[in-house]
């Protein structure tokens, strides 16, 4: 160590780096900044845009994230990515457009009636051939 | 004759049914796969954001986020019950109910109120007959789950959280163990259970020597709410996952299940009209030889 840090850049759908890295430029929320090995522990909020990587005896190569969370440890650096395109008002949005579908499922929930009807009635096939085997099992 | 037409009626009913139980075995199986894949995938996230979250619970910082301090009294509590939104999984919705049913007996047989939080059509429309108070629902989330669509429910449970409406959450859902089983689980999500963060603790000791914080930016406040929502979100859409790998392999069981009950029923009904057809060619038979002996 002491040339090199481990990087993981990893969304909640898929890990998207991880490998020793000499040096990383990230678009933190205050500016852009460049991480070498052993920097102070450092926790931010990054924007979308490209992370600069140049690992050791390789070409630099530029990974692009949406925005997310950067934490700096002397020689563990993590990129959290975020997979939804967030801010606090959308978040908000969000919140109440939940509330209020739950609300309105609450009163009214008849208009999947027809597709769980059709399922109840192959349920219901299925449940008999069940009940039919077991008969079965049972006389023998 | 008419007792073997109906028969072969029946039989034709069942091999319709066995050819849509085939049909939903093969799609199970197929993506059963990629649900298993999707889970693989989500893991290192939620590995990464524990380490974060455990970092920073080690670390000297001046605010300590309400997340982590567990309260004295629990008087109301949230669950979040993951289900799947289609049916014929074998009892895979029904386990996981059942459980949390249970659960909320004990829950209100001591005198707390419960919200609910659900994800997927079968719980809610199981909730919603139990008349529970549910204050925001996932449903329709269709193969891959999105983060999108999670935040706004899991943010009106975790708003109620920090404005004190409820004092504890759990979540329910099937944990995949393999493709023959899987397990209904209840794990609590707020406050974080430190057990949980303190998992890899031993495998980073230069992170535990005490005394040090971060440097935040742009403030520690902001930096460590944002990052405590995720961890809770990662841990959402983890045990969603979760239950989607087991609602796959779970189906194509069943169906296989079925698939092949249909199959020895086809076997026993074509075996019974042989015999009725045979009979009846048999005493028509007998009543040529008995009419031409009589003449």
């Amino acid at each position: 160590m002491g040339t090199v840090f481990h990087l993981d850049i990893v969304s909640a759908e898929e890990s998207i780096y991880s490998g020793p890295v000499e040096f990383l430029v990230a678009p933190a929320q205050m500016g852009e900044v460049g991480v070498y090995p052993r920097h102070t522990p450092m926790l931010t909020r990054i924007k979308s845009g490209m992370v600069r990587i140049k690992a050791q005896l390789k070409e630099e190569e530029l990974v692009y994230v949406s925005g997310g969370m950067l934490e700096v440890q002397p020689d563990v650096v993590t990129i959290l990515a975020d997979t939804a395109i967030r801010s606090h008002d959308l978040d908000e949005a969000k919140a109440i457009e939940a509330k209020k579908v739950a609300e309105e499922a609450m009163k009214n929930r008849a208009s999947e009636l027809d597709y769980a009807k059709a399922q109840a009635e192959l349920m219901e096939a299925v449940s008999q051939l069940a009940a039919i085997e077991k008969l079965r099992k049972r006389r023998h | 004759m008419s007792g073997s037409r109906e028969i072969r009626n029946k039989i034709r009913s069942v091999k319709n049914t066995q050819k849509i139980t085939r049909a939903m075995e093969m799609v199970a199986a197929s993506k059963m796969r990629k649900a298993q894949d999707r889970m693989k995938k989500a893991r290192p996230y939620g590995e990464k954001i524990r380490n974060v979250a455990a970092h920073m619970s080690r670390a000297n910082t001046e605010y300590r986020h309400p997340f982590l301090i567990e309260r004295d009294t629990v008087q109301r509590t949230a669950i979040i019950v993951v289900t799947s939104d289609k049916g014929l999984c074998g009892g895979l919705n029904t386990n996981v109910l059942r459980r949390a049913l249970s659960e909320m007996k004990a829950w209100q047989s001591e005198g707390e109120e419960l919200e609910v939080c659900c994800v997927g059509n079968k719980g809610l429309g199981f909730m919603s007959r139990m008349k529970a108070n549910v204050i925001s629902q996932v449903v329709g989330l269709g193969d891959t789950p999105d983060m999108e669509k999670l935040i706004g429910a899991v943010k009106v449970v975790l708003d109620g959280y920090t404005e004190d409406r409820f004092d504890r959450v759990y979540i329910f859902y099937n944990r995949f163990i393999n493709t023959m089983k899987q397990e209904p689980v209840m794990e609590q999500l707020l406050p974080l259970s430190d057990d949980k963060m303190k998992a890899d603790q031993d495998a980073d000791e230069k992170a535990s020597r005490t005394g040090w914080d971060y440097i935040y930016e742009p403030e520690a406040k902001p930096v460590i709410d944002d990052i405590m929502i995720r961890y809770v979100e990662a841990l959402v859409y983890q045990a969603i996952t979760e239950n989607m790998a087991s609602e796959q392999s779970a189906r194509m069981v069943a169906m296989k299940a079925a698939s092949d009950n249909a199959g020895n029923v086809i076997d026993e009904l074509t075996l019974v009209y042989n015999k009725s057809r045979q009979a009846a060619i048999t005493k028509e038979l007998s009543e040529i030889v008995g009419g031409a002996a009589a003449v």
